[in-house]
């Protein structure tokens, strides 16, 4: 048991701070998400230059082998410095299918153009009636000789806009919410059929709605067992919610840390607004919720690479539950607590609140991983 | 950063694990698990028990017969009798005068005192509270004056716990009325057999009787029985306070209660089916069950980081222990009372020595219910918690 960051890890946190102080003041970032993209192929470069965009793949493709904690510290600094670029999308999400479901080929030709910051994925899950089911797929795959023929529409793909290239889910068969029949494939963003609609989301990210018609892909394109998929689909979304936990605890950290600058230098009634007990008290329960939070961050973390796919998803769902909690919490406070100022555009402070925001309907809000974790609960009893 | 535990970690839970399988009495834990009161004997025969294993002092220095455990270990010895559950060894002695006695006493009192605390040989209370020194503890006022080579003590202390079974209190008293209120206190070991010592019991809304008036009326104490020096009581206490860092959450008890819970829920039937199955009765467990992972969580981070603190200054982490802590125990006890539904009514007052009323499990709850409230008041309430946090690490 320890929670100390050993030596290469505290150089990783120590180099990707001091990347992130220099390059990503507020002021950058706003000029970032002005550039037609949306983020910085500038940044993009420097991720890689770090090695953070082959952080967790094997070295033979160009990857530095780091673990989940590393994925950790990496998102917890992107939550404070409310990082723009699609490392979630690629990294995390795209290439997580490619380490759980690629092939020996399908990884040496795609995870060493990622690692280098020369290619980029999203991942198209979403459909308008999925809502936060895994299973719920309508779009279809169908067997055409070799390949397969993908039709279907997907929404909010986040960093979709972009992206050189999708992971797709799709129905090779049974029903619309049926755990069996599901296929994952890759499709470039360019093929023939491939259309997207760009759009930047409430929390100055970029997303797209994505349609496939009549799109051909080979049987290259196939990631992990057509028709056995969920599960590969199931172990990349929960390696993606530990991530995300991670990176929405560096959003409430700022939160609460801003939060405290305030109250020690706003003044009314003739004193500093944080010699009010009201608001020190206030400002004590975010600390909780915010201690209560990167306690299960590091949970996730922890359990992320757990191959019991029952205890990995209980855990991950425990998490989820606790940062959706928190997250609304503390952005509410740091909200009330600043007063007018939070409420403007031009401050730090509310962005940190639609992060957050955004981060609780990512892969299921709080209510949506309570109620899973609670039919298991019922289920287990039984049992 | 490696968050499991170690092999050897391990090894030594399952060694807890065993021995208290072993030793401990069926009906010590009946009690706990049904929440009955344990007999003084039963808490005596089992840090006996401990004792002899080497385990009843384990927070102390190995020369005065501690264990050298890491915090890991300790925490995980802790962990394990919560959740067997089995009793602690007692606090009063164990984890709050004997640290301050290794800290602050002589040679004399420490060779005096510290065996029988280990062994349960003397039992001891703590003379903290007064009914105008809740909150403000610093403002008491049981004197204590000075009379050649003996105090003379005067005054009153209230919600001494078990002081009932008590041998012995260590008392802080005001030495110096003049003083700034810190600077005039003083802490005293009191023999409860002095002539002029008073103790009446208050009936908690529970019934129960573990809380305690105490009065003194000019009641002797030899001078030898200060404790350090005179009016830097309130350091010792402070000390005494601030030294539980593990064990404080009562995770493992918590632990312990949920699985109760679960226990019970499947046994009590709900509109034909088990009542864990309600749908509106399953989230609040599984949302309280998230909330006791973090602070797990939580409390394996504070420990864990207890190996590499030098100063003397608490982790943030941990100042949200308690408070934390007793929310979550204090929500137990609510979903227990949900579970037994209309067969929480029956009240059966000490004494009642008829059949019980509804299903045999069901009279302790609604008591525990009522009782247990007293957890975010106990040892600085929640409240006074916020104000210290807020000050120590938030700097407001």
């Amino acid at each position: 048991m320890d929670f100390d960051l050993d030596e290469e890890q505290r150089l990783l946190k120590e180099s990707l701070d001091r990347l992130l102080s220099e390059r990503y003041a507020f002021e950058n970032r706003k000029a970032y998400q002005q550039s037609p993209e949306g983020w910085s192929r500038e940044m993009w470069a420097h991720y890689a230059e770090l090695g953070l965009l082959g952080l967790s793949f094997a070295e033979r493709f160009g990857g530095s082998e780091k673990g989940a904690v590393e994925t950790m510290i990496v998102m917890e600094g992107f939550g404070r410095a409310l990082a723009l670029e699609p490392y979630f999308a690629t990294v995390i999400l795209g290439a997580g299918f490619l380490r759980y479901g690629g092939s020996e080929e399908q990884c040496a030709a795609l995870l060493p153009q990622i690692a280098a910051g020369k290619l980029t994925l999203a991942f198209a899950h979403t459909e308008r009636d999925s809502r936060y089911d895994l299973a719920h797929i309508s779009t279809r795959a169908v067997r055409e000789g070799e390949g397969w023929v993908i039709d279907g529409e997907k929404g909010v793909v986040l960093h979709g806009d972009s992206a050189d290239r999708f992971v797709v889910t799709a129905r090779t068969g049974g029903g619309e919410r049926d755990r069996e029949g599901i296929g994952v494939f890759l499709v470039g963003a360019e093929s023939p059929g491939v259309g997207r609609r760009g759009y930047p989301t409430q929390d100055g990210l970029k997303a797209a709605e994505v349609t496939f018609n009549r799109v051909r892909v080979g049987p290259e394109a196939v990631l992990g067992e057509p028709g056995e998929a969920l599960s590969l689909v199931e172990r990349v979304v929960d390696e993606a919610i530990a991530a995300l936990a991670a990176e929405a605890v560096g959003a409430m950290a700022a939160m609460h840390e801003l939060t405290l600058d305030y109250l020690k230098t706003r003044r009314q009634f003739g004193r500093e607004i944080g010699s009010f007990q009201v608001l020190q008290h206030r400002a004590v329960d975010m600390l909780m919720a915010l201690e209560q939070a990167r306690s299960m961050a590091m949970y996730a973390t922890m359990m992320a690479g757990e191959e019991d796919g029952a205890a990995r998803s209980a855990a991950v769902s425990q998490a989820k539950v606790q940062i959706g909690r928190s997250g609304r919490f503390i952005a509410h406070q740091a909200i009330q607590l600043h007063g007018g100022i939070g409420m403007t555009m031009e401050y730090r402070v509310g962005h940190y609140f639609k992060r957050v925001t955004m981060i609780d309907s990512a892969f299921g809000d709080a209510d949506h991983h309570l109620k899973r974790l609670a039919r298991e609960n019922a289920t287990r009893a039984a049992a | 950063m490696d968050l499991r535990f170690t092999p050897e970690e391990l090894a030594f839970r399952d060694e807890v694990r065993g021995f208290i399988r072993a030793n401990l009495p069926e009906g010590t834990r009946n009690k706990l698990v049904e929440g009955r009161p344990l007999d003084k004997d039963d808490t005596v025969f089992w840090q006996r028990t401990l004792n002899k294993e080497g385990w009843a002092v384990y927070n102390w220095p190995v020369e005065w017969g501690g264990t050298g455990w890491s915090p890991v270990k300790q925490y995980l010895f802790q962990d394990e009798l919560q959740q067997a559950p089995a009793p602690l060894p007692l606090g009063f002695g164990v984890t709050m005068v004997g640290p301050v006695l290794i800290a602050f006493g002589s040679e004399e009192q420490k060779r005096r005192y510290l065996p029988p605390i280990a062994n349960l040989d003397e039992w001891w209370c703590q003379g903290f509270s007064e009914p105008g020194a809740g909150s403000d503890l610093a403002s008491l006022r049981t004197s204590a004056r000075r009379e050649r080579d003996r105090y003379i003590v005067n005054g009153q202390k209230i919600w001494t716990s078990l002081a009932q079974y008590a041998d012995w209190m260590f008392c802080l008293v005001r030495t110096d009325p003049q003083a700034k209120k810190q600077e005039g206190i003083s802490f005293l070991l009191i023999d409860m057999k002095s002539p002029g010592i008073t103790r009446r019991p208050i009936v908690t809304i529970d019934g129960g009787r573990d809380v305690n008036e105490v009065f003194f009326d000019d009641v002797e104490v030899p001078a030898e029985n200060l404790v350090g020096e005179e009016n830097k009581g309130w350091d010792y206490a402070k000390f005494l306070l601030g030294n539980e860092r593990t064990g404080i959450a009562r995770v493992g008890t918590s632990k312990e209660r949920l699985r109760r819970i679960r226990e019970l829920a499947s046994l009590t039937s709900a509109n034909g089916r088990p009542f864990i199955e309600d749908e509106r009765f399953r989230e609040k467990l599984a949302a309280l069950e998230v909330e006791l992972k973090a602070l797990e969580m939580t409390q394996l981070r504070v420990v864990a980081a207890e190996r590499s603190r030098r100063d003397n200054k608490p982790d943030p982490a941990s100042s949200i222990l308690k408070i934390k802590g007793s929310e979550i125990q204090q929500a137990t006890s609510e979903l227990l009372l949900e579970v037994v539904g209309p067969y929480a009514m029956p009240f059966e007052p000490e004494g009642w020595n008829e059949p019980p009323v509804g299903p045999e499990w069901a009279a302790t709850i609604a008591p525990a219910y009522f009782n247990w409230r007293k957890i975010s008041i106990y040892g600085g309430t929640n409240e006074i918690q916020k104000n210290i946090i807020a000050k120590a690490i938030l700097g407001l």
